[in-house]
This record gives structure tokens, C-alpha cells and sequence, in this order.
């Protein structure tokens, strides 16, 4: 399916967020809009993942969808990947395995 | 939303007053040694709406035998055969009975009594035949939008879920429940973190009272499980935490009003939106509430589901026996790899697409699959069914104000 290249790869789901989501993969270094100002990315990231819309200190707690999804175990940089490394439930832990390269 | 000519639905109509939008012949084997016979006649029947179905146990087990007579007696389902091997814990006379009382063609082979395997899948491909004979001698009725009960449930789940397919799958099921059908989400362990908003939702204060209850047990028992419903290909489509992944699944339900919450077998008394409390009562006991995606459609269908709607994010390809499930994908890449199993790209959200169009799509869909047309997975043969050990308690009298 063509990509509509009018829209930004990066998603704002609430207003209230913290965070933003990759509307598809984007490649470290490459330039993309973040709250109306140009912005490279730092480290390639793919569809669907998260990136921090600002600087977090560790315990901020994350907002997407305008709703809690967990806290910062550590600070993180604005543009940077937010995931299971720097953002943990505070609910039950999450699980993950081993990959071999296949997604 | 405009209003459109609904493509003509018609079902089956049974003793009880519902509706079947399939007439399948159910051959349900009541221990895994009676597993292999089964699987037999329904391959060598040549039929695809033969199905699978049955429970592997040989201790008896309330909720699987409720499971049983819920399943056997589904609108869906025209006629039974049940094969036993002869000693195991399944009360098979009574499901029988049960199944006889409906009005429904039912049959019984032992295994142990018929002479083993051969002479068991010759009488039940004989059994099989007549059945579907008389099967087709029955003449569908009209069928109405407030006679559908929809499921929906998600798997494989990713970042892009709770953006596209779920709140997509959303809208279909405002407007399905503005038709005044019945509409089913699930998977509480699965709405750990939503359950103050879901409460807000309900119609009555101590429903929303049950509804945050039934979370906070599904969150008590998963932690003693050491899991949550959180699977590592979550986590590699996006997702990080299970709360996450809650917010993104709870998209599923709309916007309706909560009407109650209900447990595996119950069947919403009318349309509305309804909760289904799949995570066991009790201590844990017999392991983890769900073992895979497949567990908890068989609950949905339990509960009247019709069809079902699965979202998909990573690309889950099952289908089910009794219910069609219409797969709605979530990622746009993933929809480009396995188009052959998609019903519907919601993915296409991400490209500019409009949430609404989704929705209606996903809407007409529903009425085109309930009106006879196979879903993709009903078309690729996908027939999945695992049923195992639970136990319950049943509903209190919040749970269903309206009834």
C-alpha cells in the first residue's frame, strides 16, 4: 500500500502524551517532525514503537492514549525509544524471549 | 452514520428462539482417546460444515461439561454426534439429554461398545450422512441485526492495535448495539489498568463495582501465575507493559454503555454491550485462565457469539469450529504479507484512512458473513477448538441489571 507522504511518521495519540508512536519504520538519521519543530532521529525504530515526545525523569509516568501505561525505570532523552529497557509496568512485569533476527 | 440497505441476513431458527447463521453438524469427542475417531469421521465426511469440537479430560469438570451443552446447543450448531470411549469421567447420557431436549438431531457412539475404531467411523460417517440430510431440509428465516451476538477478541497483538483494528472493531460495535444487537469483549486479565474507566461505563454503580472487582481478581491471578497476558511478540511489535496492551485492547469495546458482565456459558439476555469474566474464581487451579487465543472464542461462542471479530497485530491465522471469525488486521506491513488470511486492513489508518470507513466496513462485513458469505479463515478450512479445566462461580445479581 503507498505510503501518503503528507502524513508525519510520528503519531500524537492525545494531547496529554508524553510519548509518540512510529506510524511506520523510520531510519536512524532521518528528519522528521516532533511538536512542530525538525527533529533526527537517533536510532532507528520500527512501526508502532514509542519514542519520548520530551526529556522523562526515571518514575515519570508514561501517558498514551492519554491513559497510564507505566513508569520510566531510568531518565531518557527526548527522540529516544521507549521501551521494555527504560519503562516498566506497574501492574505485572512483562516477559520476553530471545529473537533470532525474524520479528 | 447513514443509513444503508443491511445485505439480507437469515438463520436457522431453533427451539429456544435463536438463530443459527451456519447449520453445522458438531462431532464432539468427550475424552482425548475418542479424539482420534472424531477427527476421523469429520475429515472423511468431505464436509466443511462438519466440524470438531470436544474436551480432552477424563475427570469430570462443571464449567467444561456447562461448556459442552452451551456448545452443543449453539444456534449454529444443527445436529450432534457425540463419541465416547466408554470410561471416561463425561457424563454423556446427560449432555445427551440435553442436547435431545433442544430439538436437535443427536446421536452417541461408544467406542469401547461399537468395536473399535473402524466400526465406530463407519457408523458415525453413516450417522454424519443422515444428519446433514436432514440439515438440509431446513429452510432459513429472516434474521435481524437484534437477533446477532458478536464476540470480539485479539491476538497478537502490537503497537498498532490500539490505533487501528480495536478502536476500528469499536465503532462496529456502537453500531451494532445501536441495532440493538449483543455485543461481547473479553479477556479481563487482559483489561488490567482500564478497569476504573470501564466502571464509568457500567449502567448501574455496583455493576461498575463487579466490573472493578473481576479485575482486580484477573490481576491477583495472573501475578500468582508469574505471567501476564503478555506474549514476547507483543513486545516486538511495540508494546512494553500490560497496561499498554489493555488500553489498546479495551479500544475494542466502543463507546456503548456496559449492560453487564457475564462468565463463560452465559448468553447476554438482550442487545447491549456485555463483559465477558473469562479468569477462573477461586485459587488458581487447573493453570493459566486462557492457554491461547483459541480458549477464550470458545468462550465467546459459548455465550450465543454468532461470529467473531479478531484483531490482529503480528498476524494470528485461526479461525474456529461453530462461529466464523473475521480477521480484522492491525498492521499495515503485516496485512501486506498475510492478505490471504485478512478479512479487513485497518492498518490502513496508519496511511490516512478514515477510523469510520473501517468500522463501516467492518459493519457491512458482519452482515455479508452472517448473511452465508465465508470469513477468509472459514474459507482456508481454519476450524481451531480447545477446550480445558475451569472452575466458576456464577454471576451475582449486579452483573446483569438489565435482566
Amino acid at each position: 500500500m503507498s505510503e501518503n507522504p503528507r502524513l508525519p511518521p510520528l503519531l500524537l495519540l492525545h494531547p496529554e502524551d508524553n510519548i509518540v508512536v512510529a506510524r511506520r519504520d523510520i531510519a536512524a538519521g532521518e528528519r522528521v517532525e516532533l511538536d512542530g519543530q525538525s527533529f533526527v532521529i537517533p536510532a532507528a525504530i520500527e512501526l508502532g514503537h514509542k519514542l519520548a515526545r520530551r526529556a522523562l525523569a526515571a518514575d515519570t509516568r508514561v501517558l498514551k492514549y492519554g491513559a497510564p501505561i507505566g513508569s520510566m525505570k531510568v531518565a531518557v532523552g527526548r527522540g529516544e525509544h521507549v521501551h521494555l529497557h527504560n519503562l516498566r509496568s506497574d501492574y505485572i512485569p512483562s516477559t520476553t524471549r530471545e529473537t533470532d533476527g525474524h520479528r | 452514520m447513514n443509513a444503508t440497505p443491511a445485505p439480507a441476513m437469515k438463520g436457522i431458527l431453533r427451539k429456544d428462539g435463536r438463530k443459527g447463521i451456519r447449520n453445522v453438524v458438531a462431532v464432539a469427542y468427550l475424552v482425548e482417546c475418542a479424539h482420534h475417531v472424531s477427527r476421523l469421521i469429520v475429515q472423511r465426511s468431505g464436509a466443511d460444515d462438519v466440524h470438531l469440537i470436544g474436551f480432552p479430560g477424563c475427570y469430570p469438570n462443571k464449567y467444561s461439561f456447562e461448556m459442552m451443552q452451551r456448545l452443543c446447543t449453539h444456534p449454529n450448531v444443527g445436529a450432534v454426534l457425540l463419541v465416547s470411549l466408554g470410561c471416561e469421567g463425561f457424563n454423556r447420557e446427560q449432555l445427551r439429554r440435553h442436547i435431545a431436549a433442544s430439538g436437535r438431531p443427536v446421536d452417541l457412539l461408544v467406542i469401547q461398545q461399537s468395536g473399535g475404531t473402524t466400526r465406530t467411523l463407519n457408523a458415525g460417517l453413516d450417522i454424519v450422512r443422515r444428519m446433514r440430510a436432514e440439515l438440509a431440509k431446513q429452510v432459513p428465516v429472516p434474521m435481524a441485526l437484534n437477533e446477532l451476538v458478536v464476540g470480539t477478541v485479539c491476538g497478537g497483538s502490537d503497537g498498532t492495535s490500539g490505533i487501528t483494528a480495536n478502536p476500528a472493531v469499536g465503532r462496529c460495535f456502537d453500531w451494532l448495539i445501536e441495532n440493538d444487537a449483543a455485543c461481547i469483549f473479553e479477556e479481563t486479565g487482559e483489561l488490567i489498568g482500564c478497569e476504573r474507566i470501564m466502571a464509568s461505563r457500567a449502567i448501574t454503580p455496583e455493576l461498575g463495582r463487579e466490573i472493578e472487582t473481576c479485575v482486580d481478581k484477573a490481576a491477583n491471578y495472573y501475578r500468582i501465575m508469574g505471567y501476564g497476558s503478555f506474549a514476547p511478540g507483543n513486545a516486538e511489535g511495540g508494546l512494553t507493559t500490560l497496561e499498554e496492551k489493555s488500553m489498546g485492547a479495551y479500544s475494542k469495546s466502543g463507546s456503548s454503555p456496559i449492560s453487564g458482565l457475564i462468565k463463560p456459558g452465559d448468553i447476554p439476555p438482550r442487545g447491549g454491550l456485555y463483559l465477558l469474566d473469562v479468569v477462573p474464581d477461586g485459587e488458581p487451579r487447573f493453570g493459566f485462565p486462557n492457554i491461547s487465543d483459541n480458549a477464550e472464542i470458545v468462550e465467546l461462542i459459548a455465550c450465543g457469539s454468532h461470529l467473531i471479530l479478531f484483531t490482529t497485530g503480528r498476524g494470528s491465522v485461526v479461525g474456529s469450529a461453530i462461529s466464523p471469525v473475521i480477521k480484522v488486521c492491525a498492521n499495515p506491513d503485516t496485512y501486506e504479507r498475510m492478505a490471504d488470511d485478512m478479512d479487513v486492513n485497518a492498518g490502513r489508518i496508519l496511511h490516512g484512512g478514515e477510523l469510520d470507513d473501517v468500522g463501516r466496513e467492518i459493519f457491512d462485513l458482519v452482515q455479508q458473513v452472517a448473511g452465508g458469505a465465508p470469513s477468509k479463515s472459514e474459507a482456508l478450512g481454519h476450524q481451531e477448538f480447545i477446550l480445558t479445566y475451569k472452575q466458576f462461580e456464577p454471576i451475582g445479581p449486579a452483573c446483569l441489571p438489565a435482566a
